[in-house]
């Protein structure tokens, strides 16, 4: 196999202060190749969203950072300031839960997206702007060319989140970072997202790495799941939806209600840290 | 539920048009058109829908949050399409049904420890029955899964999913006949969504309270419900018992909701391509 375009070997996150130190990650280990898809699973506070601040640099300085994390070959973390500005503008895009905290309220949807390519890639206006209407148009906005002078405030969560993945692939990247985008969506507007992320994904054979909370849905979204617990991924890889071994996985499986049966009680999840730190002393054996 | 109880909620033909104020220049919105249904003792009424689709506003109607423009709605047999002039029967009309929200940080005091949030509510409606508010708000918080440990903690100090638990506490400590629980599992990890849902069933067995489930997961609706309306853009497109319209759903909109849900073998569909 070649090199994996994005890899984090042993990485740990440790948060220190003025007493005490917290290790927030403590091991995470995985690669994504050229144009693959990784979900990456876990509850609140498992560490996710800490992951992929870490991907991008973007960490607390009073994170101190272990391990390695490699993108196409080159350390992130040993990137000077404008490698790693280049890193995030060309090479990384990245989706957010709540579109709505990360536009600018006062600039219009045009300005939005032709912004970045206007100034950091010299293109001028009006093609800037022929391409933001095609994207637009590629991501199932209807009226595109009014859009563009639309305020973020006139747009639905739905559509203001078509907007923010027409601005990342306009940016063409080769990874995508997509942190619970769909989470403050309805199922319909949550399919129709989905769906367009994954087929524009396809379409350019980009790299994703998914975090999401929902496990039905990084099963249909993605080529490989790491599921999180404690900082820690527990299992990963191709089988983890239909045969998961790890017994936080088959735990959190299991307390989703089905919609195609009633339970006649949810099982609820007996996995915490004691157990998890017993299997782990029992593997090391 | 029987059938040959008579129904606590009757809803007929109510309506809601939010109107621009005055200066404003917009359209009328209606919230709310022509929707009937009613809700019996001890059973679960889930209405479902899209955001925007006006299930939140019929609630708010109910608990008198929003005024009635149009249709009557009544609580056992007492109008509340007038609104209320005085602040007993303000208090009455909130014994009868309590409301849950989404986000129990933003609807609880973070300056009232919880037992005191909780004993509160018992004063207020004298539900305490020969105890004293404080020892009634005890019991409660106990039935609710928060033991002695936490009756001195402040909101902040506890987790989405224990804030909901006082919450949910906080509604039964009215005594109420119905609940609403508008989108109350929504923000809650699966772990959390499971315990919620398995102590909401409990509290229903128990108490023989009736809930009003507000939600747009229809794999959470299945799981708690007896019976189901679906509204889109304000208006009823579909109702019936929430097995049979989940099992076999006939109504387009129905389909679609339920095709987008997530699960073995899913795919997702673009919404132009979803048969809506």
């Amino acid at each position: 196999m070649t090199e994996p375009l994005l890899r984090l070997d042993n990485v740990k996150a440790t948060l220190r202060r003025r007493r005490s130190e917290q290790v927030l990650l403590n091991g995470v280990s995985f690669e994504i190749g050229q144009g693959e898809a990784l979900g990456l699973v876990g509850e609140s506070g498992s560490g996710k969203s800490l992951t992929t601040r870490a991907v991008t640099r973007m960490l607390d300085p009073a994170f101190r950072v272990d391990g390695s994390i490699t993108f196409d070959g080159a350390s992130v973390l040993g990137m000077n300031a404008s490698a790693l500005r280049k890193y995030r503008q060309k090479d990384v895009g990245m989706i957010f839960q709540d579109p709505r905290a990360h536009v600018n309220p006062v600039h219009s949807v045009g300005d939005f997206l032709t912004e970045a390519l206007v100034r950091d890639r010299g293109v001028d206006q009006r093609e800037a702007e022929r391409r933001a209407v095609a994207l637009l148009d590629e991501v199932g906005v209807r009226n595109p060319e009014a859009r563009l002078r639309q305020y973020p405030h006139e747009l639905s969560g739905g559509l203001l989140q078509r907007v923010m993945i027409a601005s990342v692939l306009l940016a063409e990247p080769r990874l995508i970072l997509a942190d619970e985008p769909t989470t403050a969506l309805d199922v319909t507007a949550q399919s129709d997202v989905m769906a367009i992320l994954d087929e524009q994904r396809k379409a350019r054979g980009l790299s994703l790495l998914f975090i999401t909370h929902d496990l039905e849905l990084a099963a249909a979204c993605c080529d490989r799941l790491a599921v999180m617990y404690a900082g820690e991924i527990v299992e990963q890889g191709a089988h983890v939806y239909d045969t998961p071994t790890h017994p936080y996985t088959v735990e959190l499986l299991g307390a989703r209600p089905d919609i195609d049966a009633k339970a006649e009680r949810l099982p609820v999840l007996t996995y915490n840290r004691e157990i998890h730190e017993r299997l782990k002393a029992e593997a090391m054996a | 539920m029987s059938t040959t109880d008579e129904p606590i909620i009757v809803a007929k033909n109510l309506r809601k048009v939010f109107r621009a104020p005055r200066g404003a220049k917009w359209d009328p919105i209606i919230a709310v058109d022509d929707v009937s249904f009613e809700l019996y003792p001890d059973e679960c009424l889930a209405i479902v829908g899209e955001s925007g689709s006006g299930k939140t506003t019929v609630a708010r109607m109910l608990v008198g949050l929003e005024t009635v423009t149009d249709g009557s709605l009544t609580v056992r047999g007492e109008s509340r399409a007038k609104g209320v002039k005085h602040l007993a029967d303000r208090r009455r009309w909130a014994r009868e049904v309590q409301y849950v929200f989404q986000d129990p940080y933003s609807s609880l005091n973070g300056r009232q420890r919880i037992v005191d949030i909780i004993a509160a509510s018992v004063a207020l409606h004298d539900t305490a029955k020969g105890t004293t508010p404080k020892a009634a708000a005890q019991g409660i918080l106990d039935s609710v899964g928060l033991g002695e440990r936490f009756w001195t903690k402040f909101p902040h100090q506890l987790s989405g999913g224990q804030r909901q638990r006082v919450a949910i506490a906080r509604a039964l400590a009215a005594d109420p006949g119905v609940i609403v629980l508008d989108e109350a599992v929504a923000a809650l990890d699966v772990s959390i969504q499971a315990q919620i849902l398995n102590l909401l069933a409990d509290i229903k067995a128990e108490r023989k309270v009736s809930y009003l489930f507000i939600s747009h997961d229809l794999a959470v609706v299945n799981q708690i419900s007896d019976r189901m309306i679906v509204m889109e853009q304000g208006k009823v497109v579909d109702q019936g018992v929430t097995s049979e319209i989940l099992a076999n759903p006939v109504q387009p909109y129905t389909r679609a909701l339920r095709a987008a849900v997530p699960r073995a073998g899913w795919k997702p569909v673009r919404r132009e391509r979803l048969a809506v």
